[in-house]
């Protein structure tokens, strides 16, 4: 065990492998500048289309998110002999499912079983 | 008889290998604590997602959200995502004043933020923009207080453990409760970067 404590940064048995001051602040300034991109386009409405600037919004977001993942939460193929990525992938695949199957399910709910109504007739009880 | 002698000439042999494996389950375990936590939030955007354009005639996004607020609030959290690095670089100094000094400063950008949270709710509730007015603002309230809640308790976790590395120094126990606290936080980071594209920025963009 303490042989184990001890091992330099070769191989690491707590599984987060620890970052050093340069990938943090690789991370963070990455993170900063794809932060600022979406808010940027969204409060100078720099694009002409919603649905482009909602895309990069997403696109963006997704990058940071992976971004994080490597740089702040150290993951990689081998931390904790693979498991942790095992995990992290079944997760995702149960997230998408919860997610795109929520709004499948709903948005067909919603425009076979509703009759159209519109918003602004119902009475606000504000 | 014949056993116990030939244990005592021979070496015993010994069918425990060490091979590389991880000390202890603590840290896939707390991974798969996240991993959790992470299908909680998963169902919260769900819901979101379902219900966010429901306004009953009340509120939008774009009526209600003040982005500069939102993007005070965000670079908070990723301040504090990289001051706490910093305090894990300290911890792998074994320096218990830098460990203690940005763990500070963590807790500190943490406080801001919910802070800022609670100065926005509190606006919007002024406003009249309750969890009662809508379903779009049933779902608001319940996915971003989640991860409020979430921020409040890692505060309380991340005291607790200053706490812990003032009396006892930086043991193995505590170096371990301090990268489990490292995950949480840079855990809720991630999910934030979900809330201010989701609900905040594309709930503005209309």
């Amino acid at each position: 065990m303490s042989a184990h404590s001890h091992a330099h940064d070769d191989h690491h048995d707590g599984g987060a492998s620890h970052g050093t001051y340069k990938s943090y602040v690789i991370g963070f300034v990455l993170s900063v500048i794809l932060t600022a991109i979406p808010f940027w386009l969204v409060m100078d409405g720099v694009l002409d289309s919603k649905v482009a600037t909602a895309l990069w919004v997403m696109g963006l977001g997704v990058i940071q998110i992976i971004v994080h993942m490597v740089y702040f939460l150290h993951m990689n193929t081998k931390s904790e002999g693979g498991w942790n990525m095992l995990a992290l992938i079944f997760t995702l695949v149960i997230v998408a499912i919860a997610i795109a199957g929520s709004l499948w399910v709903m948005y067909h709910l919603n425009t076979n079983m509703m009759p159209q109504m519109d918003h602004d007739m119902i009475p606000s009880f504000g | 008889m014949a056993n116990t002698t030939a244990s005592q000439t021979e070496a015993p042999v010994f069918y425990l290998k060490e091979e590389h494996h991880p000390e202890t389950g603590t840290m896939l375990g707390f991974w798969i604590y996240l991993m959790s936590d992470c299908l909680i939030f998963a169902i919260l955007f769900a819901t979101y997602a379902v219900l966010g354009q429901n306004y009953a005639a009340g509120p939008s996004p774009a009526d209600l959200f003040d982005l500069e607020l939102v993007a005070i609030n965000t670079s908070m959290l990723l301040f504090s995502s990289i001051t706490y690095g910093f305090a894990m670089l300290a911890m792998e100094k074994g320096s218990i004043k830098g460990t203690q000094i940005w763990l500070a400063i963590t807790g500190l950008f943490g406080v801001a933020f919910v802070g800022l949270e609670i100065y926005e709710f509190h606006h919007l509730w002024s406003l009249g923009a309750t969890p009662m007015r809508s379903g779009f603002l049933s779902a608001f309230y319940t996915l971003v207080a989640t991860h409020g809640l979430h921020v409040t308790f890692g505060i309380i976790w991340l005291v607790t453990l200053m706490v812990q590395v003032a009396q006892r120094g930086l043991i193995v126990e505590n170096k371990r409760r301090l990268m489990c606290l490292s995950m949480f936080w840079h855990f809720l980071d991630v999910i934030w970067i979900g809330v201010f594209s989701v609900v905040y920025l594309l709930g503005v963009l209309g």
